[in-house]
């Protein structure tokens, strides 16, 4: 089944997609405004999240308490992310509730109160969420990599810093706003049992006549080093390796993407970390590894937590695996990465949300959706062959290792 | 979506949910068992046996189950509850013959004392992995507290002491006992042939043994209605949970229970929103109802700045005392309503959302229930209905725990510091 996808390109720059669904009786949203934690003042870092919790505390005509219980009344479930080039607002409900919600998120959007008298509650709200951080080792060690694997800003968290939080006043949370908040290279995509035409003339006279771009560009501090050690007392040793991959759009992209999923794919349990590491070994839990991208770059990250005594066996054979990749890859194991694909596009489709991100994501990355079948063409297209010629101009070195434990790692 | 129920001779039951229009079909085989139904000497047997379910069978070996389930691109897992096991797959209509083959064939697990000894290692990495997450930990060490000597309070992964002392021959042995036809619920949901599918699970499940069903030890209970703090010097931030009684899973009042626990405590627009997380007070907070074969609770949670912890927590405590003293309001349970419907009606777009819903019906309200049903129970509930769950499960009469860096804290009653 081929689904109905409609874009629209405003004036202004901002574009909306829309897929309609009609098996469904809910509708997703997905406002993606090119004001992530990259963006944020060097020396306000926090920013971005400040603003976010700011964002839906009254907005047009609404104060907070009233804008939320409207929000609840029409059964939005909603979120509010700082990633690290975009802000992302999101949300869902039954179908019929998706113009009332969008009419609120265009105040929220454009005509936020940001008040000053709410700005030390949001301040202490993301101070707790950085020293949350320290609570959930797992996202300690993940932030803490991308520190060494990216210059500044591309290595932002969008939880910021205490200091940073600290420097943030109601002025600067206002011009962050006016600076970055602009039509121009701002995304909205809606999958559900929607209408196109009512759905577009409604966002129209919501964003039609929001104006403004802004210079994104980004200055790049230097590159930091690239191994660290963050000693901590914890049951378990967390483990990161990345190294250099290509983005999509690359020619090689898909074969990038069928050397990750050889080690480690999605849902699947035979790919190789998961049964050398986990099922062979028992050296731990949780083994991983995906593929993280930026539009300019990207990195395989792999990631294991395993009891402290048999971390270094773990890092070892971690490593080890990554680079045995290059001496061969099975029929079989493209084999299961297709299958796995196909159902996985498949499955998408019975999800609003799912569908909602993965539009406005293409659009960000490629100004255009790509359909099933060309997606599923290129997956198919993957031999070994095509794998192995790909590691041999991208062949896994060069590693990023960040751990966290009570005793550094050998590497 | 019609809806069809077979019940094989030897006992296992059989219900399914068809959806032609659905582009995919969810499976799931629900054994009728869990941490409750342990003895303490069999203390994460359950959760272990889950593992060892994928672990093979006489056709397949480890790696041969999760290949023949990466084959046809399923999605695929098992959890293990205080009272059910669950294994579960999603795949294309095209694929279910499969699916079934080998979720029926791992269900006669061969428990090999090689992948057993393999396996104790990863649930012991496991249990590890949640050690060092304070707000796991901490609902994990409240829910002892609360339950106690009752059967729900056992711990479903064990300790890393229980599991190196359990031996294969007592998996076995528990695996005999609970893992019979009559205990093991199959259901399918989304877009597949009934008569076949019944034919397939007839095929190879139809010589399961039978064997006694049902669980000793199912009460309601108050709880302990204990006080306590867990100093943990690494941890960052306060992790509190209070726990106070609610209706079991059968009962009519359950409906209410889940408005009632999202009006306090749902991450928007509730009471603990607004009294913790607008004013910046707690970083987390949350209020909701948990329901098991005759007993239910209620678990409020919020982890804060160790310093503001006893502020907070009175703060929660005059929450609950307020509701209790005062109920919510009708605004606030339509809004709560609200929420919920539009959950239900997008949890059951998907076949594996309507794979859990129709399992757990089947399971706790001992038959079928349309997406239609759930929408006019949540409908029709009543203020007075939501009194009526005050009345029988007071909420200001909770067990707490607070596991994090202080030593001490004062008991919003007055009573029961340390």
């Amino acid at each position: 089944m081929q689904p109905q996808i409609n874009q629209h390109t405003f004036a202004n720059g901002l574009t909306l997609l829309a897929e309609r669904m009609e098996h469904v009786r809910s509708a997703a949203f997905n406002f993606l405004v090119p004001a992530g934690c990259a963006f944020d003042p060097p020396d306000q870092l926090g920013m971005g999240t400040v603003l976010a919790d700011l964002l839906t505390r009254g907005a047009g005509p609404r104060d907070s308490r009233q804008l939320t219980f409207d929000l609840d009344n029409l059964g939005l479930d909603r979120g509010e992310g700082v990633g690290l080039m975009h802000m992302h607002l999101w949300g869902a409900t039954v179908a019929r509730n998706l113009p009332a919600a969008l009419e609120i998120y265009a105040d929220i959007l454009r005509r936020p109160h940001l008040p000053d008298d709410e700005l030390e509650a949001v301040q202490a709200l993301a101070y707790q969420d950085l020293r949350s951080l320290e609570d959930e080792p797992r996202s300690k060690v993940s932030v803490t990599l991308r520190k060494h694997l990216y210059p500044s800003p591309l290595s932002n968290d969008r939880r910021g810093t205490a200091e940073g939080i600290a420097k943030i006043t109601s002025d600067a949370v206002r011009r962050h706003h006016q600076r970055w908040f602009k039509s121009d290279g701002a995304i909205l995509s809606v999958a559900g049992n929607i209408e196109w035409q009512p759905l577009r003339d409604q966002i129209e006279r919501l964003f039609g006549d929001w104006q403004g771009s802004a210079d994104r560009t980004l200055s790049f501090g230097t590159q930091p080093p690239r191994r660290a050690h963050l000693a901590k007392d914890l049951e378990q040793t967390q483990i990161t390796v990345a190294y250099p991959s290509v983005p999509i759009g690359h020619p090689d992209y898909y074969s990038a993407l069928g050397a990750v999923y050889v080690l480690s794919s999605p849902g699947g349990m035979s790919s190789r970390l998961f049964t050398e590491i986990r099922e062979k070994r028992g050296l731990c839990y949780t083994v991983s590894a995906g593929h993280d991208m930026l539009k300019d770059r990207a990195n395989v990250i792999a990631y294991a937590g395993t009891t402290n005594e048999r971390a270094q066996e773990t890092l070892d054979v971690l490593l080890a695996e990554l680079c045995r990749l290059q001496e061969g890859i099975e029929v079989e194991e493209v084999e299961r990465i297709q299958a796995g694909i196909k159902s996985g596009l498949i499955m998408q489709q019975e999800s609003t949300r799912s569908r909602a991100s993965f539009l406005a994501s293409d659009w960000y990355y490629l100004s255009r959706v790509r359909s099933h079948e060309e997606i599923q063409s290129a997956i198919d297209g993957l031999s070994p062959s095509i794998i192995l010629d790909h590691l041999r101009r991208y062949p896994p070195g060069d590693f990023v290792i960040v751990t966290l434990g009570p005793k550094a790692l050998k590497c | 979506m019609p809806f069809h129920s077979h019940l094989l001779a030897n006992g296992l039951q059989i219900v399914g949910e068809t959806s032609p229009s659905a582009r995919s079909a969810a499976l799931g085989f629900f054994v009728r068992t869990g941490a409750r139904d342990e003895t303490p000497e069999e203390c994460g047997v359950t959760h272990f046996l889950e593992h060892m379910v994928f672990k093979g069978t006489p056709r397949r070996t480890a790696l041969d189950v999760n290949r023949d389930f990466d084959r046809i691109g399923a999605d695929y897992n098992a959890f293990t509850s205080e009272e059910n096991t669950v294994f579960h797959a999603a795949v294309l209509p095209e694929y279910l013959p499969q699916a079934v083959d080998i979720l029926a064939d791992i269900l006669r697990p061969s428990l090999r004392d090689d992948d057993f000894n393999m396996e104790k290692k990863v649930i012991i990495e496991e249990i590890g992995m949640y050690e060092d997450q304070p707000m796991w930990s901490a609902y994990d060490h409240a829910k002892r507290l609360y339950f106690a000597e009752h059967k729900l309070g056992n711990s479903i992964l064990g300790t890393p002491a229980s599991i190196t002392a359990l031996t294969r021959d007592q998996m076995h042995g528990y695996f005999q006992r609970r893992y019979v036809a009559p205990n093991i619920l199959v259901v399918a949901a989304g877009n597949f042939d009934w008569p076949r599918f019944v034919d397939l699970v007839e095929k190879h499940c139809g010589h399961w043994q039978q064997g006694a069903i049902g669980r000793g030890g199912v009460s309601e209970t108050r709880g302990s209605g204990r006080f306590e703090v867990m100093t943990k010097d690494k941890v960052m931030q306060e992790h509190v949970f209070l726990i106070s009684p609610g209706p079991p899973a059968d009962s009519p009042l359950r409906y209410a229970a889940d408005l009632l626990g999202m009006a306090i405590g749902d991450d928007s627009g509730s009471r603990l929103y607004w009294a913790l997380i607008d004013p910046g007070l707690a970083d987390s907070a949350d209020c909701s109802f948990h329901e098991y074969e005759g007993a239910g609770a209620f678990y409020t949670s919020f982890s804060c700045q160790p310093e503001q912890s006893e502020e907070t927590l009175e703060l929660v405590a005059e929450v609950l005392r307020d509701v209790q003293a005062n109920s919510i309001s009708e605004e606030e349970l339509n809004q709560a309503r609200s929420k919920v419907l539009s959950r239900v009606v997008r949890g059951s777009e998907r076949p594996k959302g309507r794979l859990m819903a129709v399992g757990m019906n089947w399971i706790y309200q001992h038959g079928y229930r349309t997406v239609d049903d759930e929408l006019r129970a949540f409908e029709s509930v009543t203020l007075s209905a939501i009194r009526e769950v005050l009345e029988r499960y007071p909420l200001d009469r909770a067990t707490t725990l607070a596991l994090g860096p202080l030593a001490q804290l004062t008991s919003p009653q007055g009573n029961g510091s340390r």
